[in-house]
């Protein structure tokens, strides 16, 4: 049929068109896999296993850490715990065990979680921001940087001041801070850890914390352990003989965990000390809340009460992540990033300009189904008729009209709704586009294709068999048409 | 010259019916742009943006300033939005609450390592839950019948509740 095989070629052309300068799909064959958010982190951090791992970019020392708890407790098990386990009792081994597993667990979960990572304005916020600073400071200011702007808040009788952070463009939410090795905005900021890997931040502190008390416990038990060992066969066979009948990594082995034990009891004590006062280490080497700076000052933040101070730090809510690692990309969603070619087309300003609206759309539907009607009377290919009078528009408003002359395609083929759905949503979904990131996500092709279906039977009508049923199916198509 | 007549007529018929047509779209657009969220989304373009930015008086908990944007003076009763600001802070103040339930979690989750999270979900999960859906209910009920739209405040960061302000099409012409 003629016209069948004319459509699908200029069909191709259209979306050619279209996709040149927007979405990422590079040709109406090629499936359109969805990004997700991680893929597209504007932060200097890792991620593992499609988004549910999310580390900083050295990670060296955290492979080390694991080693040196791995391989010492390995020792431990394997040559003091058969001889304890029957000279003393098998408990040893057993507890020696749970705390193995519970220091391995809570260091994983301190690596690998979100430590409260706050994402990048917007560019719609980063410039009401700067208006907003604007207006507050006079715009009379020159210069590629501003002086730092600072905004202050008074929180419990204390003045604190809120920073801008020029990276991330937003005002730091109080003891916020951003890591400079992560290069993100970091709430509550504790310290980057080198041996975690991570920075220790709100999500995580309460897994830290856990970690580096059962990382002390643990080595205080391996040391006592090997001690006692060592004293028991000394007993048996005098101090010397001992020695030499276990290898010589008894040197090692005290040695590793003797230097351990000062330094993690060590931090382990710090921090209980930052959770009973309710500081963050940040804030505790800074001296922000110290009373040598003044008679006044105080924490804000502290309950009170130390028993309260330990059970919100430990116990309290956990919050969600804020940044969403494994949701998808939506096509129109505003990125902090430099938008891609996806967001060019859909963008906020894109969308204000090139808004094909309700009637331009109208009006060339009414149009083209007129032209349409004639030549087709007499079985020519409607699509001559109606590209001249509207070359000067925009390709939006070309898309508009060329709407109609594609292919009707079936409602369930995906594929070829995805290719229609980048001509079809600029006339009336664009701003469609715009607000779907407010909806539940879902895959980008999809949303606008509910719309579009409506046109899509809209243009059976020059199936050209005969006057009658091109009459018969107009009328069905102009009536659901009206449905929209 | 039966076929020429039967043409010409078939195209006065045509013309004829896309003409009750385009008036009858006219007045679909024109009734539905005030209901539904769905036919603002369609039809409206964007006019500016409004950012609700957190209140940190009473620490980091998460809340949003009360005061009254100017910009929705001509859109919205100050009451209304107050109320609605309101009940959010209200909800967030729930979710990151110090009681008894919460302590009960967090000791119930360190002591089955925190896998109890792979089967259930947090207390403040299930708030922000509910916290959506009470968004999705103001913007239905009282925002998009203004031409409104407010943001879910967790979808940027919890830093602030963005409200979207749309052209006012009910006093344009030339439908």
């Amino acid at each position: 049929m003629h016209l069948g095989v004319a459509e699908p070629m200029r069909d191709c052309e259209y979306s050619q068109i279209s996709t040149r300068s927007s979405t990422p799909m590079e040709s109406p064959h090629k499936k359109r896999t969805p990004r997700r958010k991680w893929q597209t982190f504007p932060g200097r951090n890792k991620f593992y296993c499609n988004g549910r791992i999310m580390m900083a970019r050295q990670t060296g020392v955290f492979y080390l850490t694991l080693v040196l708890i791995v391989v010492t407790s390995g020792l431990f098990f394997a040559f003091d715990c058969p001889y304890l386990a029957s000279s003393l009792t098998p408990a040893v081994p057993a507890i020696g065990g749970v705390l193995f597993l519970f220091v391995l667990g809570t260091l994983l979960r301190t690596s690998f979680s979100d430590p409260g990572v706050l994402p990048r304005a917007t560019p719609d916020e980063a410039a009401d921001l700067e208006r907003q600073i604007d207006i507050a400071n006079g715009s009379s200011s020159g210069g590629y940087r501003r002086p730092p702007r600072t905004k202050e808040v008074i929180i419990n009788g204390q003045t604190v001041k809120l920073k801008y952070c020029f990276t991330c463009k937003i005002f730091r939410p109080p003891r916020a801070s951003h890591c400079s090795l992560c290069d993100n905005c970091v709430e509550r900021f504790d310290h980057h850890c080198p041996w975690v890997g991570n920075c220790v931040g709100k999500r995580n502190y309460r897994f830290f914390y856990m970690f580096i008390l059962s990382l002390s416990f643990l080595t205080v038990f391996i040391f006592a352990f090997v001690i006692t060992h060592v004293i028991l066969r000394s007993h048996r066979s005098g101090f010397l003989n001992a020695l030499k009948d276990s290898p010589a990594r008894y040197p090692s082995c005290v040695v590793v965990c003797f230097f351990s034990v000062w330094s993690i009891v060590g931090l382990s004590g710090f921090h209980t000390y930052l959770i009973s006062s309710n500081q963050t280490t940040n804030e505790d080497i800074k001296g922000s809340w110290s009373s040598k700076r003044g008679k006044d000052n105080y924490n804000p933040y502290s309950y009170g009460n130390i028993f309260t101070n330990c059970c919100a730090a430990l116990c309290g809510p956990l919050p969600p992540s804020l940044i969403d690692r494994r949701g998808f990309i939506q096509p129109d969603t505003p990125q902090p990033a430099p938008p891609t070619n996806g967001i060019t087309m859909y963008g906020s300003t894109q969308s204000q300009s090139h808004m094909c609206d309700q009637d331009q759309c109208i009006q060339s539907t009414k149009f083209v189904l007129q032209a349409a009607a004639t030549p087709l009377l007499q079985n020519e290919p409607v699509v001559m008729a109606s590209e001249p009078p509207l070359p000067a528009r925009t390709s939006l408003g070309g898309h508009c009209t060329s709407l109609p002359l594609g292919q009707p395609t079936p409602p369930t083929s995906t594929p070829n709704l995805s290719c229609e759905a980048d001509l079809i949503p600029h006339q009336e979904g664009a701003h469609h586009h715009f607000l779907t990131p407010e909806e539940a996500p879902s895959p980008p092709g999809m949303l606008p294709c509910g719309s579009p279906l409506d046109h899509s039977h809209a243009v059976q009508f020059y199936s050209p068999a005969s006057q009658d049923s091109l009459h018969e199916d107009s009328v069905r198509g102009l009536v659901k048409l009206s449905s929209v | 010259m039966v076929g020429l007549c039967g043409t010409t007529w078939s195209t006065q018929i045509v013309s004829g019916l896309l003409d009750v047509l385009y008036s009858e779209l006219a007045t679909a657009f024109n009734m539905a742009e005030t209901h539904s969220l769905q036919d603002i989304r369609q039809q409206a373009a964007i006019a500016a943006k409004v950012f609700i930015q957190r209140d940190y008086t009473n620490g980091t908990v998460c809340q949003f300033q009360t005061k009254f944007p100017s910009e929705l003076e001509t859109r919205i009763d100050k009451q209304q939005f107050e109320e609605t600001v309101r009940t959010l802070n209200n909800l967030y103040a729930e979710a990151e609450k110090l009681g008894g339930q919460s302590y009960l979690e967090g000791c119930l989750a360190c002591l089955t390592a925190y896998t109890i999270f792979l089967c259930m979900e947090t207390h403040y999960e299930k708030v922000l839950k509910k916290i959506a859906k009470y968004i999705q209910e103001q913007n239905d009920k009282i925002y998009a019948p203004r031409g409104l739209l407010l943001t879910d405040p967790i979808e940027r960061g919890l830093r602030v509740v963005e409200i979207t302000i749309f052209e006012d099409r009910s006093t344009g012409s030339g439908r």
